[in-house]
């Protein structure tokens, strides 16, 4: 990216808005600020940015509403920003569109990191058939999985949860979506099958099955393919 | 004061229940009025409406007292069978009869109310002795790691030219440690409200176990634990229906107390099993175990070892016992003969070898 990406934080915390300005700007964002619902989204209409830091407890709106008006038009990604830590409340927002979400306190390294992979989604969503992450290469086109180079032999539901993971790469998805995408609607509260799967995906993908670097379970929510860097 | 059964019924069931006594004991009078006079069986009622009056209710007692008198009126006072009184004792008798129940009835039901009120005074000052205990512990355990975050803070600001670069970093790494430290107690805490507020309620969803064991050690080890943490788990154990937020948490504050009351070279061994439907946590360190005479105190809320070192508010391991509570477990500790702790969780729940079935 030539450009520097532009980031607009909407938070009513002034100590957290100082962080963020001093983290972001320090690693080549350009930042635009608003402590409110109605100055964030009069803000976000004028000069559309390239990502979205909201806070989910702002004092005019609530951050939901915020989340679905912005949604109606604003296609780059939204990241959730909560010091609410409730998994209905996280899932709630990853439904309305959020593409993810950090519950405060939150690392610097793991905010730059989401960040970093909420970005590159918008770059790599113009139909790029062979996915790269790491020592993984995925060929949407023909189906093919390799590690190293060597081809994995995945079944077919292994291989659509595969896909469906590396096409929404960083993003995390809940356990409902990931089971109504692969195994249909009537699937969605059995989880099990989810589990049995992401630990069989697990073993065929990951170095180390017990210690998962692509497929990152988020407790209580759902599952997150990580990008290697 | 214990509570009795009756007084959790309803004013009309111990009015019931009241009456039915009554009746009771006048029946069993009146097949033995051959031998004893009426004015015995108005002594007879006058104690049975007496000991009700130890545990009935006010307006209960009040109606069976005044029912007893009428009782004793029309099937014991001559002449028997109508409420017509023959001479002028028994009608002062009677008179008499019917405050003495009356007043004795209503005598001992404010007794009872002035014992209870100095239960719940008892109750509030042990309420209070409690919340003094946590004001004092939490006060200790935020504020440590707070004049930390400050007194470093101030340091770095004051632009004192002495400080090195060594020292500067060495400030930073103080306000980072006591940030954590102060985030681990609120999130002990707030655990501890939701405990307290009674309404948890575990959410069960199929949990693949060693994913929860290997996830937890993960976590601690980023935290830089020095102790070496060993699992093991069979590949085979089934997923199980558990609320993963609590299990996560149950496990992590027993590990985290390992790993801060034992010697850095010491080892934690953690394993999971599962008989039947029940599955079996045991962690296990190598450490110096707790003193005996401790060990039935250690799951109670805000509860510190004698001597120990500061770090901890007594809620880690209260909460193990909460969420495991919670989820319908039980949480055992014992000494190791070796030397050392061993913490040993079941928990019964259903489980789902679907895991082990083939792949498609």
């Amino acid at each position: 990216m030539s450009n520097k990406a532009a980031i607009l934080i909407i938070d009513d915390e002034v100590q957290m808005r100082k962080l963020l300005q001093i983290t972001l700007e320090s690693n080549d964002y350009t930042i635009t600020e608003a402590a409110t619902a109605k100055d964030g989204m009069i803000m976000a209409a004028n000069h559309p940015p390239d990502l979205i830091l909201l806070d989910l407890g702002l004092p005019d709106e609530d951050g939901h509403s915020v989340l679905k008006k912005l949604r109606e038009w604003f296609t780059n990604p939204i990241i959730i920003l909560s010091v609410q830590s409730s998994e209905e409340d996280i899932i709630k927002a990853l439904d309305n569109g959020a593409n993810d979400y950090l519950v405060k306190p939150f690392r610097t390294g793991e905010l730059l990191a989401r960040i970093r992979s909420a970005i590159r989604g918008i770059f790599t969503e113009e139909n790029n058939p062979i996915i790269i992450n790491g020592d993984l290469q995925i060929d949407l086109a023909n189906r093919v999985v390799k590690k190293n180079e060597e081809l994995l032999k995945l079944t077919s539901t292994e291989y659509t949860l595969l896909a469906l993971f590396a096409k929404n790469e960083g993003k995390v998805l809940t356990h409902q979506y990931l089971l109504r995408e692969v195994w249909g609607p009537g699937y969605i509260n059995q989880s099990q099958y989810l589990r049995v799967f992401i630990a069989q995906l697990r073993k065929k993908i990951e170095t180390d099955a017990n210690r998962p670097a692509f497929i990152v379970t988020e407790s209580g929510v759902g599952y997150r393919f990580a990008t290697k860097e | 004061m214990t509570t009795l059964f009756i007084n959790r019924l309803s004013k009309t069931n111990q009015f019931l229940f009241g009456l039915l006594l009554l009746i009771l004991v006048a029946t069993v009078c009146y097949t033995v009025s051959g031998f004893i006079g009426y004015k015995v069986v108005g002594f007879i009622l006058l104690i049975t409406v007496s000991l009700l009056a130890m545990v009935l209710d006010i307006v209960p007692i009040i109606c069976t007292a005044a029912i007893s008198a009428l009782v004793w009126n029309f099937f014991f006072i001559p002449p028997k069978f109508t409420f017509h009184i023959g001479n002028t004792e028994d009608a002062i008798l009677f008179a008499m009869y019917f405050v003495v129940a009356i007043v004795s009835a209503v005598l001992t039901f404010k007794i009872r109310q002035i014992e209870k009120i100095a239960q719940q005074q008892q109750q509030k000052e042990d309420t209070v002795k409690l919340y003094n205990t946590l004001l004092n512990s939490l006060s200790h355990e935020l504020r440590t790691p707070i004049a930390a975050i400050i007194g470093a803070t101030d340091n770095l600001q004051s632009g004192n030219a002495k400080l090195t670069p060594l020292n500067r970093n060495e400030l930073v790494a103080e306000i980072a440690k006591a940030s954590f430290r102060l985030n681990q107690q609120v999130e002990n805490l707030l655990n501890m409200s939701r405990l307290e507020s009674g309404f948890i309620q575990p959410k069960n969803d199929w949990c693949d176990i060693s994913e929860v064991v290997y996830e937890v050690v993960q976590r601690l080890e980023e935290n830089n634990v020095a102790q070496k943490i060993s699992i093991s788990i069979n590949p085979a154990i089934p997923l199980f229906k558990l609320d993963k937020g609590m299990l996560e948490q149950i496990i992590y504050n027993i590990l985290n107390n390992a790993a801060q009351y034992t010697n850095t070279n010491c080892t934690i061994n953690i394993s999971a099993a599962c008989h039947a439907d029940m599955l079996e946590i045991i962690i296990e360190d190598n450490g110096k175990g707790f003193p005996p005479e401790e060990i039935k105190n250690v799951f109670n809320k805000f509860y510190r070892l004698k001597n120990t070192s500061t770090g901890g508010t007594g809620l880690g391991l209260s909460i193990v016992k909460g969420f495991t509570e919670a989820m319908g477990g039980n949480v055992d500790l014992q000494n190791v003969e070796t030397g050392g702790a061993k913490f040993v969780i079941n928990i019964v729940a259903e489980t789902s070898y679907l895991k082990n079935l083939k792949n498609e």
